[in-house]
């Protein structure tokens, strides 16, 4: 998965656990969470789409490298190299 | 003869609006089946029926709002499909009614039968109020189009001396506009026939009603008002370290698929559901000026929607319950509880409420105890803090753990016994 793509899973999957979420008014190295009301279970059912997605396990220990969008980003980019090819 | 009536969905409820019918006329029910959707000032509800029959009319329209109590359809045994519902007799016994001595004087006083009264109290118990009610439902039994029932009201005319010109003689707005006329000339209130003395349409109703507070607004602000002028509150706060709790749950989630991972706040409620079951003063109802206590603990656990409000969903016996399937029930409740629809058993009757700000917000709050409950517990925002260990100053994860206790139901020696069980229980999260 490409950096861009990353990014564009993980908004998607924002906009599904916070309906009407306003991505604009998230800056990218900003924790997403509170400007966007997202309480523990938002967040974990947030992990959770977010592992469907992309088939990373996601392990409680990365939390906290998912919690800014732009990280997020570089995360899930980072695991997903190697462990599945780029989708054509 | 059975009938389903506009359940109340909380104590902040005082009427419904009536948004689907899920049977048809005909149709038969069992006791559980959801039957109809009801939308109160704060969600929308999936409405169980208590009995089991055919139902034999349905008595509202989809889009009327009615007072709680109000029948919305008659269900019949399942053989008398058809019969005229008002004429029914039959009873249909379900066993005694569940009620105390006080109710069942007051209800021979007030010549109330009691088999045909629902019980608002907990597990369908009938309390002093269902009789009350039972006694006095002039409103209830009446059918009459929400216009009209304003209109009446505005007009001052009594709704049980208006003659019904719509279907099956309900009452419509202009049936109330004739009589209100009519009783210019009659032997009428004074002030209601002043008002309805202009000829020609009355005021529209809607005036008073242009800009009401949203409803949710208001029911928060009636039962709280409520809350704070009967419940004598006193308030209790300790913190209580984390650190094991949330060490053994790290450790535990490591060997989770995502969808089984816990999260602090499940820990935490069922560390008070058992700490609730430790001291019984605070799990039940203050009705008829005294402490019933509960049988279970149903643990009402406020969730707060977006875009404002709140809900309290209640957690079944939050205290018996494994950790992760308390987990799974959480989720799937708050889950419901903001985009879709709560069932009318998980929103009723809470033994006992938890405000939980999670991981984000203030450390601590106190709440406002919503009755007949009669303890609301706090749990702030997890914070590391620094906290001494063996003589040593470390930095932990805590929360402040507040206790806010109806002075009536229990003492603070109570309240504090709770506390400390609370503290205790989290301090070996593997027995939760």
């Amino acid at each position: 998965m490409t950096r861009d793509e990353a990014l564009e899973t993980i908004k998607a999957v924002i906009e599904e656990v916070v309906p009407g979420a306003d991505l604009s008014s998230v800056s990218p190295r900003e924790n997403f969470r509170a400007p966007l009301e997202m309480d523990s279970l938002d967040f974990l059912n947030f992990v959770e789409l977010l592992s469907g997605r992309t088939g990373l396990a996601l392990p409680e220990q990365d939390y906290p490298s998912l919690t800014t969008l732009e990280s997020c980003a570089d995360y899930v980019a980072a695991h997903t190299q190697g462990t599945q090819q780029d989708p054509s | 003869m059975g009938e389903f009536t506009m359940p109340s969905l909380g104590a902040d409820m005082d009427e419904g609006t009536l948004v689907e019918w899920l049977v048809a006329e005909g149709g038969e029910v069992a006791r559980g089946d959801v039957v109809a959707v009801v939308e109160t000032a704060k969600s929308t509800i999936e409405v169980e029926c208590f009995e089991s029959g055919t139902i034999t009319e349905l008595l509202v329209e989809p889009g009327t709002t009615v007072p709680v109590g109000t029948p919305l359809a008659v269900i019949g045994p399942t053989a008398s499909r058809g019969r005229a519902p008002s004429a029914a007799p039959a009873p249909v016994l379900t066993g005694p009614a569940l009620t105390t001595p006080l109710v069942r004087h007051q209800a021979a006083e007030e010549g109330v039968d009691l088999q045909a009264v629902h019980g608002s109290g907990m597990g369908g118990r009938i309390t002093r109020e269902d009789v009350s009610r039972a006694a006095h439902p002039a409103p209830a039994r009446i059918t009459a189009s929400p216009l009209a029932r304003r209109l009446a009201e505005s007009l001052g005319v009594d709704l049980a001396s208006v003659k019904g010109t719509g279907s099956r003689g309900a009452i419509k707005a202009d049936d109330v506009r004739a009589a209100a006329g009519a009783a210019g000339e009659g032997p009428a209130p004074a002030a209601p026939a002043e008002r309805a003395a202009p000829a020609g349409p009355p005021p529209p109703p809607a005036g008073t009603r242009a800009a009401p507070p949203p409803g949710d607004r208001l029911a928060i602000a009636r039962l709280m008002t409520r809350a704070k002028r009967e419940i004598p509150h006193y308030y209790l706060s300790t913190v209580i370290d984390l650190a094991s709790a949330l060490e053994w749950m790290r450790t535990e989630n490591g060997a989770r698929q995502v969808a089984d991972r816990l999260v602090p706040a499940a820990l935490l409620l069922k560390a008070v559901a058992l700490a609730a079951r430790e001291v019984p003063e605070l799990n039940g109802h203050w009705s008829d000026d005294r402490f019933v206590p509960a049988t279970g603990v149903r643990l009402g656990t406020a969730v707060s929607l977006r875009g404002g409000g709140l809900v309290a969903p209640a957690l079944a016996d939050a205290d018996r319950m494994p950790l992760p399937e308390l987990m799974a029930t959480l989720k799937d409740l708050v889950a419901r509880a903001r985009h879709g629809r709560l069932r009318a058993s998980e929103t009723a009757d809470p033994t006992l409420t938890v405000t939980n700000l999670g991981d984000q917000g203030v450390e601590t709050v106190f709440g406002v105890i919503y009755p007949p409950q009669v303890a609301m517990v706090g749990l702030g925002r997890v914070t590391d803090r620094p906290v001494a260990v063996d003589g040593m100053l470390a930095v932990h994860p805590t929360v402040t753990a507040t206790l806010s206790a109806d002075h009536r139901a229990s003492d603070g020696a109570d309240g504090s016994r709770f506390l400390t069980a609370l503290d205790r229980l989290l301090q070996h999260p593997e027995d939760l």
